[in-house]
């Protein structure tokens, strides 16, 4: 009997070959324990070496193999076939960023982002080390875990169709990350994030589509850490205009 | 060699994905709402102008067409609450120690403050 097999539609763009990019059909073994990550592993070892794209840790903490799985984001290691079969699977770079060859988009500008909104612990005053550690109740973690399981994967970024119109929103996992450092008890950051959080190519650019929550392979919700710092933000500007001797 | 391609954004991008589909209808519905203000605006104009007034808009408003109005936007103010009560418990977290209340206490309070106002409305309306 014929081993089983499965069709991938392949997004091809090789830049120094051609202007616009093409589908490239593929058939592969089906095996119902491969994810589409194995079956594009078997391609660039067996058929054809010259398709690029990007992976890493085939376990989905790494973020790095995220792309369009029949059009919505995923992570490839966790996109089964089987979940496909016997249809044709079309896999394609991630929505809404510049594509430098074939799956392998680039993402500067989702880096310059992250960057912008400090996203890690900042102190007024970093105590010495012999002071000890900044200790933190049980409750006070649970306020901010779910947003610290980011993975930096862009998936989200892929779903929402306001950062695809709108390329200077800052995005659903950089703010994301804003929030998870602004509700930590250790970080005295907030003020000096929220020029960029507060602003409106920021939270006030979210129409709430909730997308980037619904695709997100680690359960963070950004969407909700978005309209949670549209709260944030409307009560410091209610603040700064009853209060204007107050300090933001 | 080029650069980077940049693919463009169809500009039916919301009918690719049924929950891009539900958030446009969410967004439109306000158009309804919208309406339906104005019109009320203008009702309470007419009322203002005296009662032969306030009938002939009254009767106006039985027509078939404004009849259909009203029933469009109830359906679109319904769905406008329902959607954005449903979201709420993303907006507003609350925390008893290290346990989140659970979303259902959160959109149900609006549930019942809904119920709540609109017994008290029928009371004052059915009361005249």
């Amino acid at each position: 009997m014929a081993e089983p097999s499965i069709t991938l539609e392949i997004f091809r763009y090789r830049p120094e070959v051609e202007q616009e990019p093409t589908f490239q059909r593929y058939t592969v073994p089906y095996r119902a324990d491969w994810v589409v990550l194995d079956a594009l592993n078997y391609l660039k070892d067996q058929v054809d070496g010259t398709l690029s794209y990007r992976w890493s840790c085939r376990m989905g903490v790494c973020g790095s193999c995220g792309m369009m799985v029949n059009g919505t984001p995923k992570l490839t290691c966790a996109a089964f076939l089987k979940d496909y079969y016997p249809a044709p699977i079309r896999v394609e770079p991630l929505a809404n960023f510049p594509v430098e060859r074939d799956l392998v988009i680039n993402m500067d500008d989702f880096l310059q982002k992250l960057t912008h909104v400090k996203p890690w612990i900042i102190r007024d005053r970093e105590k010495p080390v012999i002071e000890g550690e900044y200790r933190q109740s049980p409750a006070e973690l649970a306020s901010y875990k779910q947003f610290s399981m980011c993975i930096n994967c862009m998936l989200c970024y892929a779903a929402c169709p306001v950062y695809g119109l709108e390329p200077d929103f800052v995005g659903p996992a950089a703010i994301a990350l804003a929030h998870r450092y602004n509700l930590d008890s250790r970080d005295q950051g907030q003020a000096l994030r929220q020029d960029v959080v507060f602003s409106h190519e920021s939270i006030w650019e979210c129409t709430f589509v909730g997308e980037c929550s619904v695709v997100c392979p680690k359960d963070v919700d950004p969407a909700g850490a978005i309209q949670q710092e549209k709260v944030a933000g409307a009560l410091d500007l209610v603040k700064s205009v009853l209060m204007p001797w107050g300090s933001r | 060699m080029r650069g980077p391609y940049r693919r463009p954004m169809s500009s039916t991008w919301w009918l690719n994905k049924r929950n891009y589909l539900l958030f446009m209808l969410r967004e439109l519905t306000s158009v309804f709402v919208a309406a339906f203000l104005v019109f009320y605006l203008v009702q309470l104009a007419h009322l203002a102008q005296g009662p032969e007034s306030y009938a002939a808009f009254l009767a106006q408003r039985a027509s078939f067409g404004w009849m259909f109005f009203h029933l469009l936007a109830l359906v679109a103010a319904l769905y406008h609450s329902i959607t954005w009560f449903n979201l709420t418990p993303k907006v507003m977290v609350m925390r008893r120690g290290e346990e989140r209340v659970p979303p259902v206490f959160i959109a149900g309070s609006n549930y019942v403050a809904w119920l709540a106002i609109s017994v008290v409305i029928l009371w004052i309306v059915l009361r005249s």
